[in-house]
């Protein structure tokens, strides 16, 4: 096997040394009640050979890009990545060190997450950004337990728009621990209808996604009026940060604390994970951030230099005590999403983002145009809902056997919203693919026009 | 003498990227714009972000100029105590990297995501007969991810049983997320001392054991490096009592195809796959902590599961008694391909794997003990752990002789860790290590003990050969800059 470097020779003379007489012999220290009884019942071993024939045959069964086109969104997004993003992050200097405990010899490491930082903080308006959580539903679940410890507070509201499956997963961690979860409906625009806030008593947190999972921009100055001054912290929720290129920044309408999910800015989608939790704030709520933190400071010869710090925040000294568990985080996914922002570069990331906007404008006005109705009016980034007729699942087959997946079926998530479809654009989607989705879209459901 | 690594090399100085660019430059090709401008709401726009404009080779140096400063597995050897620092097989890569994985949507209908949910179904069967649990959840992102959803399982089925325990107790050789991990389901740790050889008593855990009491977390082997040779009378107390049994399986790698964990009393268990099952640490992540439960705590597992029927594999949210969901969608797909891979190359020499990590370590052991004092001098499992006390009149610390190592070319082992041991040295080479540079390795610290009596200022300064020198930590904490 090409992994293990031993010959038997070099087996004989280690056991020497240790005084075992066989490898066997090495567990000795195991009592005889506790060893396995039988051998490893497991295939292989495969040669590189073998396993490219198995894993190609596994893959070609996925549908994706090119030969798919996919109009999915829904916390997952395909854009392009450019080749020198995974070139770069192939270097195995990242990515086959550890977490960065001895700086001296993790100073690539340590500067590219400083710089990620940096990137997130300047990107959603804030003062801090940690250096990576899993995903952007346990970044959400982190920060309203953040935002507990600030304000002392377990009642919480989550906005019913922010992604199903995220508020999933914030139960999951949330009711252990003994907290309310107020929902908040929507409005018929499609955004949050935020009349219950103002009138419910002793929040700690109340979270908006914007873009929402409607795809909706969200007056999120509006909640950031109502939670100015008061114990109740304002977190906004995002599953797609490319919006920021475009539209204000959760910083500048009052956030305390902005999370959510960075897929979007370079990461492969890869069936779901791993991706990269964003997690930032205001200065004053660093001491109770969740997860590692990256500073510059000064080496003995004054030369300028990173470190982890802050570390007295952390699972390893605070123990149970600790503002989070999290030890290994995406802090690979951090480095390429910081690689990518860097290649789009601040003209970049506001021309990718208008792109983004204009052609899931395009296939909304065509759509529009053909008789689909558009159930929600509020302005959107580069998803949005759309209203098929009753009965369009058998469209919606027909579609996927031509090799297209036209957006999400909203009615497991939301019941109340049969035959409702959450299509997304991206720049990877050109007015050829949308006009033959319209077209096929014509020809196979009946339409008011 | 041998040639050590550590040399001083070509290594570049680079500036900030937001010391860099020009307004106008770009290091990407945007996809054509082939819409026009559509109307927007201006009262909902910004400015964007201030981003330096980079060109792709300003962003390529930039990027490789940086990764010349850190030190992985594929630099040299890594023995970083607890951490597994295998050789990370690039097959693995590739096979993670094909565009059928990378760029499948997680909500993709299950007839066009077969593949993907293949692997994931019979990784959770290859992950139970290598542990000898029933059941596995892929789920969980990373190590403390995993022991969460494990104390969600405990906290999920105390429930069941109408009751609602208030305490956990975990010993002071288990890994040091672990009481955190507990106080997110709102338990309060027990701490209880391991014994004179380094393990858990029976007795110490009758001691503390109550009604009150959820179970244990026990890291078996433990951090010490030895095997919880008392692990299945400790496990009878605990049931005997109502309680569970979860075992951190962080240190899996001493004991694949040696020990069945499922035979062990064990209720649940996590894994690492970034550890044992060699997918790289990238830096501090993305890893993934998967848990394989016993039969009778299968229905608390995260949802979805994946099933299989005749039409093939998909995904089932229809568990009414499970935990929840901890993550967006599946996990770390792209870690589980790794993984499998790995498994598949492997196969049944798995054994062999933990074998060699074993021998390693004792080998290590052995040709060290004169050098430094070992902490507990009896055979040890994957890891060793020595301490400072030779050193200790020489006024040469731990710290002190790591940061040396770094300078022979070799990646410090873990230290002050676990804090049983003060001034703790904890080494775990894995299998992976040749025995040339496990003998360098030797040599290597055993001239950092002679530099220590002879010149001791050459250790308290070092390293010397790094891009930067030892670092103001304390300057860092007291005035924090975390952003340019």
């Amino acid at each position: 096997m090409r992994y293990l470097p031993h010959t038997e020779e070099d087996i004989a003379e280690m056991l020497r040394v240790t005084g075992a007489s066989s490898l066997d012999d090495l567990f000795s220290s195991i009592p005889e009640a506790c060893r396995r009884k039988t051998d490893l019942a497991l295939p292989g071993p495969v040669t590189e050979w073998e396993l490219n024939g198995i894993m190609a045959a596994l893959a070609q069964s996925m549908a994706v890009a090119p030969l798919y086109k996919v109009f999915l969104g829904a916390g997952s997004y395909e854009h392009h990545i450019p080749a020198s993003v995974s070139y770069l992050l192939g270097r195995s200097e990242f990515s086959t060190s550890y977490t960065p405990y001895q700086p001296e010899i993790s100073q690539g490491t340590l500067q590219a997450i400083f710089e990620y930082q940096t990137f997130v903080a300047y990107l959603l308006g804030m003062d801090v950004a940690n250096a990576s959580l899993y995903d952007g539903a346990s970044a959400l679940a982190e920060a309203l337990l953040m935002a507990a410890r600030v304000s002392r507070l377990k009642k919480v509201a989550v906005s019913s728009l922010i992604h199903p499956l995220y508020r999933r997963v914030i139960r999951t961690y949330l009711e252990p621990a003994g907290f309310e979860i107020i929902e908040l409906p929507y409005s018929a625009d499609g955004r949050t209808d935020l009349s219950k806030l103002e009138s419910t008593e002793g929040l700690g947190a109340v979270a908006i996604q914007s873009p929402n999972f409607f795809g909706c921009i969200e007056n999120l100055s509006a909640v950031g009026n109502l939670t100015r001054d008061t114990q109740t912290l304002f977190i906004t929720s995002f599953t797609e940060p490319l919006a920021y290129g475009l539209y204000k920044s959760p910083g500048s309408q009052g956030a305390d604390i902005s999370c959510g999910e960075g897929q979007s800015f370079g990461i492969p989608q890869s069936y779901g994970g791993p991706t990269l939790g964003m997690l930032a704030c205001l200065k004053q709520y660093v001491r109770s951030m969740p997860g590692r933190l990256v500073g510059m400071t000064e080496d003995r010869d004054g030369k300028r230099g990173f470190v982890l710090t802050l570390a007295t925040r952390e699972q390893h000294i605070r123990r149970e005590k600790a503002t989070s568990n999290i030890c290994t985080n995406s802090g690979l996914c951090a480095v390429t999403a910081a690689m990518y922002m860097a290649s789009l570069g601040g003209s970049g990331i506001r021309e990718l983002a208008r792109l983004n906007y204009d052609k899931s404008e395009y296939l909304k006005k065509e759509l529009k145009k053909a008789g689909f109705k558009i159930p929600f009016a509020a302005s959107t980034f580069n998803e949005f809902v759309v209203e098929f007729s009753a009965g369009f699942e058998a469209v919606y087959q027909r579609l996927l056997d031509r090799k297209v997946v036209p957006g999400l079926p909203l009615a497991p998530y939301y019941p109340q919203l049969p035959d409702h479809y959450l299509l997304c654009v991206t720049e990877t989607k050109t007015k050829k693919d949308m006009d033959a989705l319209v077209s096929q879209l014509k020809c196979w459901c009946k339409t008011d026009s | 003498m041998k040639e050590f690594a550590g040399a001083t090399g070509l290594v570049l100085n680079e500036p900030l990227l937001f010391e860099k660019g020009k307004k106008g430059r770009s290091g990407i090709s945007l996809p054509r714009r082939d819409v026009e401008f559509s109307e927007l709401d201006e009262t909902l726009t910004g400015n964007g972000p201030n981003f330096p404009d980079l060109s792709e080779v300003e962003v390529v140096r930039h990027y490789t100029r940086l990764s010349t400063w850190n030190f992985g597995v594929d630099t040299g050897m890594y023995p970083l105590g607890s951490c597994t620092m295998k050789y990370n097989p690039k097959t693995n890569e590739k096979q993670a990297a094909l565009p059928g994985f990378a760029g499948a949507h997680p909500l993709l209908p299950a007839g066009l995501s077969q593949g993907a949910l293949k692997v994931m179904f019979e990784l959770e069967r290859l992950l139970a007969e290598i542990t000898g649990m029933d059941a596995v959840s892929l789920q969980p992102a990373a190590g403390a991810h995993g022991e969460f959803a494990g104390m969600l399982v405990f906290h999920a089925y105390h429930k069941s049983k109408g009751s609602r325990r208030s305490k956990i107790i975990v010993p002071d050789t288990a890994h040091g997320t672990n009481p955190a991990s507990a106080a997110l389901c709102g338990y309060s740790p027990v701490n209880v001392k391991s014994n004179e050889r380094g393990v858990l008593s029976a007795d110490s855990i009758a001691a503390v054991m109550d009604d009150e009491t959820a179970g244990i977390m026990v890291t078996n082997p433990n951090t010490l490096g030895f095997f919880e040779e008392n692990i299945r009378e400790i496990s009878e107390i605990v049931h005997a009592k109502g309680g569970l049994v979860y075992a951190d399986g962080a240190n899996m790698n001493a004991v694949l195809g040696i020990v069945s964990m499922g035979e062990l009393g064990i209720d649940v268990l996590h894994l690492n796959l970034h550890k044992t099952f060699s997918t790289p640490h990238g830096g501090g992540g993305p890893g993934a902590g998967p848990i394989c439960v016993r039969k009778h705590l299968e229905p608390f597992l995260p949802v979805p599961r994946i099933l299989e029927n005749n039409a093939g594999y998909y995904l089932s949210y229809d568990f009414p008694s499970s935990i929840g969901k901890l993550h967006a969608f599946y996990g770390n797909s792209g870690i589980v391909i790794r993984a499998y891979s790995y498994i598949l190359s492997l196969g049944p020499e798995l054994k062999k794997v933990s074998q060699l990590a074993v021998l390693n370590a004792n080998y290590i052991k052995e040709k060290l003990k004169d050098t430094l004092h070992l902490a507990y001098d009896r055979p040890c499992m994957h890891e060793c752990v020595f301490s400072d006390k030779l050193q200790a009149p020489l006024r040469i610390t731990t710290l002190d002789m790591v940061k040396r190592l770094i300078d022979y070319g070799f990646h410090p082992p873990t230290i002050y860790f676990p804090l049983v041991v003060h001034g703790a040295i904890m080494i775990e080479p894995t299998e992976t290590e040749c025995k040339e540079d496990l003998d360098l390795f030797v040599e290597a610290f055993k001239e950092v003990v002679r530099e220590a009596g002879e010149d001791p200022e050459r250790l308290y300064n070092a390293p010397w050969r790094p891009k930067v020198r030892r670092l103001d930590e304390t300057g860092a904490a007291r005035n924090p800059r975390l952003t340019y």
